[in-house]
């Protein structure tokens, strides 16, 4: 698969990484998270490119349908619209940039001078149930601290952000008697 | 996609010049301006259906005018709503104003290509395709938020804010009531999860009569799924009372009506995947579709498929006009201390039972007993 | 199928770009945006590689990935929310009480 198949994988790359840089440099929190959305979406387009459909969907559920819908809560809770565009200026300094650079130095370096070993005739195969059997098998225990992290998360999340003073409050959220 | 067209390009001699990837991605756009024919042709049809099944629970015509029957309501609608003056509020944010509506459309009709239409019509059969579903229509609480806020009116930020708790939370309930399917089928696919409920037991073989758990998941997926896609006694995102008409509230012609058709598509899609994954999708009752010729098995199929699913919209709809609305925070309260609580019960029940009975369902049991 | 190798440089050039993010905004919820940004890169590194090999451990990495996100996601955005309900900012800059 040559040809066309290699020109959406650059479109899709530049559309991530094109997104990803107006998040981190639009002076607007809005627009910035409405370019999160676009480099989420691009990066599920790369999992699919490389097979993993199952982890292209959950990017899509859970970046897309969990976390940009908080964020998205996050700034209409945290400004007016009047506010957004004046308040979060971009503060540029050279050593930022100079250790992004550094950093990005390094890792290419890494990717481009590591060997890969050759496996040929790979084709597109179902992930699904191999990361399933995995999950209950191999990995099992990560999976289940996991899922104990999230429930820490969820309670913590609830706790933190139920206002003081709940007890008043959830007394006018009762049924009427 | 590409398998149909490698045959195709063998079977037809004229068009073996092309290359491979050009007919598929012609085929490709073909089948997806069916699909998007189809969504457009029942949300008209369906707003129609919809005023009509509300003048009659209201004990009056409902639109009788334009066409016989008033049938010819739609196209005055659509035109009127396409030539409609477009207008964006001086004060809203242009750029996410306009893009809203897109993203919810696409996030509403993107659902469309991987429903089972019949024995081997599907635009694309995923092999994760219920994950797939619940995965794009996430898309649409983006679009709604960004609605709400780039309108900036208040009634419109409101909707937007409602909505989006809403559709987030009714999310969990609506993937755990399906997944009895999917444990079932022992797939993610559709169609696969379709075929499992084939065999000669009829409409014993559907999912709903598999045991007493997944019938209650059925009616739990239709009440949590009604609220996923905002239907009226969950429509508190637009509730007119309140919030006049909520996220939308702003929007005019062309853009109100991507809205509209989204809200349909929505309905369809939900429809669509109740009949798949519990009212046996394409399956005649005592006939084996599968069993035919390749065009009038999937002709047959795909008007059972239809007349399922359209069945569902009319109880939808029969819902709609019957229930009166929820308060806020009795919705939320419904979908987590009630609706997911009662889906993971009825979870770990499909799971015990498949468990304890080798997969084989009451019926299965039963006619294995007799003979 | 690309090279593995250009997966990693997007991988690298997302990270990098989540870096500036973190370093050059002083807006909390810019800052766990290009976390989000960061933890992306991450895993499209580890996906490529693992479909490279031909071998889903490296989904399974991606999908803990994810889980972790969304726990930081939550808990950091619930304490964003409550601390602008006290100091009515999110400026990082001003959030200095335990600096002394």
């Amino acid at each position: 698969m040559t040809g066309p198949a290699d020109l959406i994988f650059y479109f899709v790359a530049a559309l991530t990484v094109a997104s990803a840089i107006l998040v981190a440099t639009l002076p607007n929190i809005i627009y910035s998270a409405v370019a999160l959305l676009f480099s989420f979406a691009g990066v599920a387009g790369l999992y699919v490119f490389v097979s993993a459909d199952f982890l292209a969907a959950t990017q899509v559920l859970v970046y897309v349908g969990g976390i940009l819908i908080l964020i998205l809560f996050a700034v209409f809770l945290s400004n007016r619209i009047s506010t957004v565009k004046i308040s979060n200026p971009v503060h540029f300094n050279w050593q930022a940039a100079l250790l992004c650079l550094a950093l990005f130095g390094v890792l290419s370096y890494t990717a481009v001078s590591t060997k890969f070993p050759v496996k040929p005739g790979l084709s597109y195969q179902p992930t699904t149930a191999e990361i399933g059997e995995l999950l209950m098998t191999r990995y099992l225990l990560p999976f289940e601290v996991a899922s104990v992290l999230l429930l820490a998360a969820l309670i913590g999340a609830a706790l933190l952000s139920r206002p003081e003073g709940e007890k008043e409050r959830s007394a006018d959220m009762e049924e009427p008697k | 996609m590409e398998a149909l067209a490698r045959s195709l390009v063998s079977a037809v001699p004229a068009i073996a010049g092309v290359p491979l990837w050009t007919v598929t991605l012609l085929m490709m756009v073909l089948s997806a301006a069916v699909l998007l024919a189809f969504a457009l042709t029942f949300g008209g049809l369906g707003s129609y259906v919809l005023r009509k099944v509300a003048g009659d629970i209201q004990v009056r015509i409902g639109p009788n005018r334009v066409g016989p029957y008033g049938l010819l309501q739609f196209l005055a609608d659509g035109a009127k709503l396409l030539l409609k003056e477009d207008i964006i509020p001086a004060k809203a944010d242009r750029f996410l104003f306009i893009l809203a509506p897109y993203l919810v459309f696409v996030g509403s009709f993107a659902a469309f290509v991987v429903l089972p239409f019949g024995v081997g019509l599907t635009a694309s059969d995923l092999n994760i395709g219920v994950y797939y579903v619940m995965a794009v229509t996430s898309l649409v609480v983006v679009g709604i938020l960004m609605a709400g806020w780039a309108s900036n009116n208040k009634w419109a930020l409101l909707g937007g804010m409602r909505a989006a708790a809403q559709i987030v939370s009714y999310e969990i309930p609506v993937g755990m009531a399906i997944m009895p399917a999917v444990l079932i089928a022992g797939s993610l696919s559709l169609q696969d999860i379709v075929r499992s409920q084939g065999g000669l037991l009829g409409i014993f073989g559907w999912n709903l009569f598999h045991n007493p758990f997944t019938f209650f998941s059925f009616f739990l997926y239709f009440t949590a799924a009604q609220a996923e896609t905002n239907q009226t006694p969950f429509d508190i995102p637009e509730a007119e009372s309140e919030l006049v008409s909520g996220y939308n509230v702003e929007y005019s012609g062309i853009r109100y009506a991507f809205f509209f058709l989204a809200e349909f598509g929505d309905m369809f899609v939900v429809a669509a995947l109740a009949t798949a994954c519990f009212l046996g999708g394409w399956h005649v009752p005592f006939f084996r579709a599968e069993a035919l010729p390749a065009l009038w098995g999937n002709l047959l199929s795909l008007a059972v498929f239809l007349i399922k699913a359209f069945a569902l919209v009319l109880v939808m709809m029969w819902v709609r006009w019957t229930l009166p609305r929820l308060r806020v925070d009795q919705l939320m309260r419904m979908s987590w201390k009630y609706l997911v609580p009662l889906t993971f019960v009825n979870l770990l029940g499909v799971s015990l039972w498949l468990l304890i009975f080798k997969g084989k369902g009451i019926p299965a049991l039963i006619a294995s007993l007799i003979g | 199928m690309m090279e593995p190798a250009a997966y990693l440089l997007l991988s690298g050039i997302l990270f990098g770009i989540g870096v500036v993010g973190v370093v050059a905004r002083k807006n909390a919820l810019i800052i766990l945006m290009s976390v989000e940004i960061m933890l992306n890169g991450v895993n499209v590194a580890f996906i490529a590689v693992g479909s490279h090999l031909g071998d889903v451990t490296g989904s399974v990495f991606a999908f803990m990935v994810m889980t972790v996100a969304a726990a930081e996601a939550a808990v950091g955005l619930a304490i964003l929310i409550a601390i602008y309900r006290l100091k009515e900012t999110i400026d990082i800059t001003e959030l200095n009480v335990l600096k002394w």
